[in-house]
């Protein structure tokens, strides 16, 4: 593959700078304004069976603003084109348009944005590759094998400004390549290299580690009957059960409302397991550490402390409304950066922990089943296989689990790994996302399979 | 390539400035094979009211092009938010650029004819009452009646009510050296997007009932509204949230199971429509959203269901929420069967999926936005009503269960082995409705579940409906579908209830 140079993009950062300082300019002495500013400039390389399937670049910035003035305010968000002339237009237009609403909605109880000024700069762009070097490396090590997978490599970039004077600005430039080596119809060994610089060793051991899952995978899959097994979840799998209890688990409103999954945890002194404990941990994610309010987040937010639900994340609107102070968490109040502590079972003693039972690799398309019990089913995926006396046995076809958290990373988790692996969120849905996880493996006593 | 031309006209202040065909023509080059320039323009506005408290009111505007290029074999894409002159011509450079680059390492060795054919067409929503006949404020007082409507007890806990309304209007221009013409598409759509849900609280039981669990949409204005009975329904979704907190739990046993069309929408979609995707039998789709237990060999004799099950491609269900003339590969779109008569007829995959299987397809090559690159996605995924009432289909079950409403979705990767749940669900017993229970599910298999169908309502409960959170893709891309269904009755399904 040729090289293919980016296309020259005005440098994102002035882009914002001028047009939030237009912005702020033009409102009246009355009013409030927050911006809020987005973009990537992103190539995406699309493999199937080797080939490229797709391959291209997105270049895209926006704007969301809240003009405010007392109690009353609208929201708005728009594309920007990057021409200075063209923005300006759609801010002015947007501008008329906010105070048009404005006029027409009542006051607004739960209105709470940020007075003090926290300004801050995160700047991290070390050394990507260039995604045709990066490609050149990637066939290399796919060839001979069925590789399918996606590449997304270059800059994000978040901003807050408001017409108070706070400037927040964060940029990184990452790569993520997530691919399968594909051996036969829904077996596959599963991997992820992401990172801010690229290392030839270490996507050479990762390749490593799938050529070898792939040869365990050519043995002769087993049928496993629903039943309850005894399980290993590699931390790829502990991150979708993460991920579940990411969906309302730990947001304020959620629990006033009574509508969090770990509602019986407030309810009915429910408890995890004594050794789990959940932080939102911004400090060593690599998300943004300001809000779209413009607060600043904390370093740490813990929600689960010894297996007993701790503080919740708390968005600016539900911490007015339900009277507690905001620690800067987004409108879904979700976490952008979890992190699991590890435990002290040593990941290579994983298998021989397990003895006899199911080495689960990745789960896939989880959901609960009965949500206020926190009770979920979901599928194994890739490469999940039955082990006897710690050793492999062969591949397994798949499984639905259905079971609840409670009981899986509670009275049935006996050991969670010593390594907590980093995980950086795939996810380009609307954007590439700059969301982690940290999350070790975790050995369960006992799982529900029922399909 | 050119660079002495104007810059694409903005739409601010009016999505889809007339000129924009022409504007986007002007950059059409024949010193490429083929390319084509996308160009989306959408305009929204969202409402909501939550316990008596207007929510924040949003509006968007989103606006950018795709160029894609085909040539010396090479396929490649380049999108922008920046329509001005120079990022224009700087995107369609590095457009192609990325298919040079990829010549002769692509999943297909140059387009397909199909793909390179310069359509020229229109298609607009047709809109019988334009939201211009309401204020903003008509829009909040509706709301804040239908909310309050919700808080009917003190065990509402949480309660809402909210409308979306997107108007996209999206070009599309086509030419190069190999196409015989250059063409031009426009298409607007205004889709409506109306909601309502109250949460139930006791103790650690909570009961959400909802709107059609957000299925109750389509394309259109103001009557959206009355298709669905929106400004009637708050007291009975209030009321059933209240009802489900005393209900017991859903039976766990093998059983007859008639789903409402609000439950069809997620059946079909999951069991049928993705496995039937081109792509994913392709397997580009192995990495993220999975393959397909539905393999090539199949199309032509393969018994997906039982002779009653019919399902069709359907973009021209007036008010659907897929509803188009062209794909936005540029391909005319028309009404096909997929499964007649229970036999797998055709797949989901537009012009490239199709020439790289040698299958038969349809015009559904879409792109969420203007930023995403066109994939094989459902658009209007129908199942054709059948002959029986809804009565009768509850007369013939002795012992079974009437769910309505998704809640919980989950399947493999191969599409294949499910487990759905539903927001309300009522005993069958001795062919008559019984006794409402709480946190129904079901489990099966998709391979045996449509054969298993016993029984297809009629037009009386035939409804047209559609979801905006199709996800798929590599980058990740969420589009909007559609579906429509009678109720469905189904016989030894695996039942089960919730744990409390």
């Amino acid at each position: 593959m040729t090289a293919v140079e980016p296309a020259v993009a005005p440098n994102p950062q002035d882009h914002f700078t001028a047009l939030v300082d237009w912005a702020c300019s033009q409102i009246q002495a009355s009013e409030t304004l927050l911006a809020t500013y987005t973009g990537e400039d992103s190539d995406f390389v699309r493999l199937n069976g080797g080939a490229v399937r797709q391959a291209g670049s997105v270049r895209q910035r926006s704007l969301s603003l809240d003009l405010i003035e007392g109690s009353r305010h609208a929201d708005g968000d728009i594309r920007l084109s990057g021409d200075m002339a063209i923005d300006q237009a759609r801010v002015a237009e947007l501008l008329d348009q906010l105070r048009e609403i404005r006029a027409v909605v009542p006051e607004d109880p739960y209105l709470l944005y940020a007075t003090d000024d926290a300004s801050s700069e995160r700047i991290d762009r070390r050394a990507i590759p260039a995604t045709d070097e990066a490609l050149a490396a990637i066939t290399a090590a796919g060839s001979g094998h069925d590789l399918v997978g996606i590449f997304a490599a270059g800059d994000t970039f978040s901003g807050f400004a408001n017409s108070l004077g706070q400037r927040n600005w964060f940029q990184t430039a990452t790569f993520n390549f997530d691919w399968c080596f594909y051996l036969r119809a829904d077996k596959a060994a599963k991997n992820t290299y992401a990172g801010f610089e690229w290392n030839d060793s270490a996507f050479g051991t990762k390749v490593d580690w799938s050529t070898q899952q792939l040869e365990a995978l050519k043995r002769e899959p087993v049928e496993l009957s629903p039943d309850n097994y005894r399980t290993y979840l590699a931390p790829a799998a502990v991150r979708e059960l993460t991920d579940m209890l990411a969906w309302d688990g730990f947001g304020l409103k959620a629990h006033r409302t009574k509508s969090s999954p770990l509602l019986r945890m407030a309810t009915d002194g429910a408890t995890m397991a004594p050794g789990l404990t959940i932080t939102e941990a911004t400090a060593t994610g690599t998300a943004p550490n300001f809000s779209d309010t413009g607060f600043a987040r904390p370093d740490s937010v813990t929600l689960i402390d010894g297996g007993q639900l701790a503080d919740q994340l708390v968005s600016p609107r539900s911490g007015k409304e339900f009277g507690v102070e905001t620690n800067g968490a987004n409108t879904w109040e979700a976490p952008s950066s979890l992190a699991v502590a590890p435990g002290d079972l040593a990941a290579t003693d994983a298998l021989e922990r397990l003895d006899t039972g199911l080495f689960v690799g990745n789960l896939w398309y989880l959901n609960f089943s009965d949500r206020a019990a926190c009770r979920t089913t979901g599928m194994t995926r890739f490469a999940t296989f039955w082990v006897e006396g710690g050793e492999v046995v062969a591949p397994v076809n798949v499984l639905r689990f259905d079971d609840t958290i409670y009981r899986v990373l509670g009275d049935n988790l006996e050991a969670l790994t010593d390594d907590a692996e980093v995980l950086l969120d795939p996810g380009t849905y609307h954007q590439r996302s700059t969301d982690s996880t940290t999350v070790p493996g975790a050995l369960v006593s006992e799982m529900s399979f029922t399909l | 390539m050119t660079s002495a031309l104007a810059p694409i006209p903005t739409s601010v202040g009016a999505v889809g400035a007339p000129d924009t065909a022409a504007a986007l023509t002007a950059w059409i080059s024949t010193e490429v094979d083929f390319c084509s320039l996308r160009h989306v323009a959408r305009r929204s506005e969202s409402v909501e009211v939550r316990d008596g408290v207007v929510e924040p009111v949003s509006t968007s505007l989103d606006e950018g092009v795709m160029v894609t290029v085909w040539h010396q074999g090479g396929l490649g894409y380049a999108a922008t938010s920046d329509i001005s002159q120079s990022g224009i011509e700087a995107t369609l450079a590095q457009a192609r650029r990325w298919a040079e680059a990829t010549a002769g390492i692509t999943v297909i060795d140059g387009p397909p004819a199909a793909a390179i054919e310069a359509a020229q067409g229109h298609f607009e929503t047709d809109v019988t009452t334009p939201w211009t006949t309401t204020t903003l404020a008509d829009r909040i007082a509706l709301l804040t009646e239908v909310e309050s409507q919700l808080r009917i007890d003190e065990r509402i806990v949480d309660s809402a009510a909210w409308l979306q309304r997107v108007d996209t209007d999206s070009t599309i221009v086509s030419g190069g050296r190999l196409a015989a013409s250059t063409g031009a598409i426009t298409q607007r759509t205004r889709v409506v997007h109306p909601g309502m849900m109250a949460v139930a609280n006791s103790g650690s039981n909570t009961q959400r009932r909802s709107f059609g669990g957000g299925s109750f949409n389509g394309q259109g204005g103001v009557e959206i509204l009355e298709r669905f009975g929106f400004g009637e329904a708050a007291p009975r979704v209030a009321e059933q949230a209240i009802e489900l907190l005393d209900a017991p739990n859903a039976p766990t046993g093998d059983m007859h199971l008639l789903l409402a069309p609000d439950q069809m929408i997620l059946q079909i979609h999951e069991s049928i429509g993705h496995p039937l995707e081109l792509d994913r039998i392709l397997g580009d789709e192995r990495n993220y959203a999975g393959t397909s237990f539905v393999t090539p060999d199949m199309f032509g004799s393969y018994q997906y269901g039982s002779p009653l099950l019919n399902v069709t491609f359907d973009p021209d269900v007036a008010g659907q929420m897929a509803s188009y003339a062209f794909d936005d590969d540029g391909t005319p779109a028309e009404r096909q069967y997929l499964i007649r008569d229970g036999v797998l007829e055709r797949g989901l995959g537009g012009a490239i999926s199709q020439a790289r299987t040698g299958l038969d397809g349809v015009a559904n090559s879409r792109a969420c936005n203007w930023n995403r690159p066109p994939i094989d996605r459902m658009a209007n995924l129908n199942v054709e009503p059948g002959d029986s009432t809804f009565d009768e289909l509850v007369a013939q079950v002795e012992r079974g269960i009437y769910m309505e409403t998704n809640n919980s979705w989950s399947i493999d990767d191969s599409r294949n082995k499910f487990q759905f749940g539903c927001e309300y669900a009522t005993l069958i017993e001795d062919g008559e409705l019984t006794t409402t229970v709480r946190n129904p599910g079901y489990r099966g298999i998709s391979a045996t579940f449509w054969r298993n169908l016993v029984g297809v309502g009629n037009r009386d409960s035939f409804t047209v409906m559609g979801t905006p959170n199709c996800g798929k893709g590599e980058p990740n891309q969420v589009i909007e579908v559609g579906h429509a269904s009678p109720a469905c009755l189904f016989a030894d399904v695996a039942v089960f209830g919730g744990d409390q």
